[in-house]
């Protein structure tokens, strides 16, 4: 049990002076302090959220109107710029880069009262599945402090399961979100590519990018993601939001047609993996939900499309890191040609480098054709393979990772070891649909998740569904 | 497109010369053991995704976006953050009467 009450009530209490918000971020950041050998953070914003905290009180004692998330701490994953603390994404070359402007979604989020207390730990530039690629240090799974949380929100994840706020945020490019609330066991919500404005979050991979709560409950995750949602001008890639918005769910699961992706439940999946999976969706037919098998033939080529895709987008968007406007700068350079390559040797790490190279290799004259012309021409084969499948059921249920966590260094000197940890996550990303992670039981005292995906612009329905499974198997 | 399909294979073997010229390409210095280390990786990496090769999209376009947006504007205004110019370079390396000052491009 959480030592958060959902969110709708810890506002509620807070409006009526029953909880001090003062105290709910002194909670927040003792626990944060107990805690810390976990290493889910990278920094407290103690000056700020203390002030924002009293600001909040002052309002409610002189009983004017707080908003809907008025006195609730949350953590930010380190590549959301946020005022009053460095955003560094993790990673050397944004060390000491302090925020002139902030993300539009924390502006929304404190717009209703909502107060940030943390920056939490991810790999470098979100290029990781377990946090073992920041810069820094490796959060520590809150299972078993031998393995990690998953990533690249692991300290997000982590953080809202070590109870240290009700909610984190973070970003999914290719599964990280849902990877990490799969390996430490909380809610991880994946909206539609758009829904959520990216203004003022480090890029990684443009075209298939989005932010999403990490949360303990569905419930939890609809408000977030009902504050977030929408067009913003400073995000020409955002789409409108449902006229009904996300909240007051009616969790309906009876005579809903949920297909099973036969792909995934093969071989691969991690025998214990298996088990919880094929029992959830008993549970989830006896209550009265109609199960389909589906077949996706397409899908497990999704892993390939995106190892390409993703680092041809990193490549570009990490070219603005070149030492002379922010970030890491190296001291002695002699000319503009010395000073971009040094900087970025230094500043960047072993993945980013990586990321940027394979990027540069498939977007280069001569393989353009072959490698990135014909990864985002599969990609459209998968997305009608998707809205073929959506003719036939409401929604798609799965594994989130073939596996449970793995121990940290397991896959460190194993990069395609390492991004297999995604085979499951990147096909709703590549496609733009929503997915959500739930926790289903746990295998080998780790926790597994199921994955729900839904097709493009069905966030409420399927945060509508998620709320019955979650009902159901928990 | 068969003698296309052993060029990609032809490819998958990547070189240190290959990795050197990538490096400059992305203006990365790379020392001598990273470049032994990707040399190894990105082969085993482009291996994996050369499964794609086999697949027929005869008749498909690729996707580069799947919001179906095009050309979204907003109006051309100035806008007043409330910044000041020291606010704005206060992350740059190096400044000199309110200005970004970079390295020489040449010598």
């Amino acid at each position: 049990m959480s030592q958060w009450l959902p969110i709708a009530e810890l506002a509620a209490k807070v409006q009526t002076g029953e909880l001090k918000v003062s105290e709910l971020v002194k909670k927040s950041l003792k626990t944060i302090a107990e805690k810390a050998d976990y290493q889910a953070i990278i920094v407290t914003l103690d000056e700020r959220a203390a002030e924002r905290a009293a600001a909040i009180d002052r309002d409610v004692a002189t009983n004017k109107k707080v908003g809907r998330l008025a006195g609730v701490p949350f953590i930010a994953k380190d590549n959301f710029l946020v005022f009053g603390a460095e955003t560094t994404a993790a990673s050397n070359i944004l060390k000491g880069f302090i925020a002139p402007y902030q993300a539009t979604v924390i502006n929304k989020l404190e717009a209703e009262g909502a107060i940030c207390v943390a920056k939490a730990n991810l790999d470098a530039f979100a290029h990781g599945s377990s946090t073992e690629n920041s810069d820094f240090f490796t959060t520590k799974n809150p299972h078993d402090k031998t393995r990690v949380p998953g990533g690249s929100s692991g300290g997000s994840a982590a953080a809202v399961v070590l109870d240290m706020a009700p909610f984190a945020l973070g970003t999914d490019t290719g599964g990280s979100i849902r990877l990490p609330a799969s390996y430490s066991g909380c809610i991880g919500y994946k909206p539609t590519y758009g829904l959520v404005s990216r203004s003022g979050v480090v890029a990684m991979a443009s075209s298939t990018d989005v932010i999403g709560p990490l949360t303990n409950t569905v419930e939890d995750a609809a408000l977030v993601l009902d504050v977030m949602a929408g067009r913003d001008e400073l995000d020409g890639t955002t789409i409108e939001r449902e006229t009904a918005g996300y909240t007051d769910l009616a969790a309906d699961i009876k005579n809903v047609k949920l297909g099973v992706i036969k792909e995934f439940m093969g071989t691969g999946l991690a025998a214990g993996v298996k088990t919880q999976l094929e029992q959830a969706i008993k549970k989830l037919e006896a209550a009265g939900a109609n199960i389909i098998e589906v077949s996706l033939p397409s899908l497990p080529l999704a892993l390939a499309v995106y190892y390409i895709v993703v680092p041809a987008e990193v490549s570009s968007n990490l070219a603005r890191y070149d030492g002379q406007r922010y970030g890491y700068s190296f001291p002695e350079a002699k000319n503009l040609d010395e000073s971009y390559s040094k900087s970025r040797a230094i500043g960047f790490g072993k993945e980013a480098k990586r990321r940027i190279m394979m990027g540069t290799y498939v977007l280069s004259t001569g393989y353009y054709d072959a490698y990135y012309k014909k990864a985002q021409t599969v990609r459209t084969k998968l997305i009608n393979e998707f809205n073929e499948v959506f003719k036939k059921v409401d929604f798609l249920v799965g594994p989130v990772a073939p596996t449970t966590a793995f121990k940290i260094g397991e896959n460190i000197g194993d990069p395609l070891k390492m991004y297999l940890a995604d085979v499951m996550t990147v096909g709703p990303s590549l496609v733009g649909m929503p997915a959500i992670s739930l926790p289903c039981g746990m295998a080998d005292n780790l926790p597994v998740g199921l994955q729900l995906m839904a097709a493009q612009h069905q966030d409420r329905e399927l945060l509508s569904l998620a709320k019955a499974v979650e009902g159901v198997i928990s | 497109m068969a003698n296309q399909v052993l060029y990609y294979y032809e490819m998958a073997n990547i070189t240190r010369d290959d990795v050197l010229k990538l490096a400059r390409l992305a203006r990365i210095d790379l020392s001598d053991k990273e470049i032994d280390e990707f040399a190894g990786e990105f082969s085993k990496i482009l291996a994996y995704v050369e499964q794609l090769q086999t697949i027929d999209v005869t008749g498909l376009e690729p996707t580069s976006q799947v919001t179906g947006l095009t050309n979204v504007m907003r109006p051309d205004e100035i806008r007043d953050y409330g910044y000041q110019p020291k606010d704005l370079l206060k992350n740059v390396p190096r400044v000199q009467d309110d200005q970004i000052k970079a390295n020489r491009m040449v010598g």
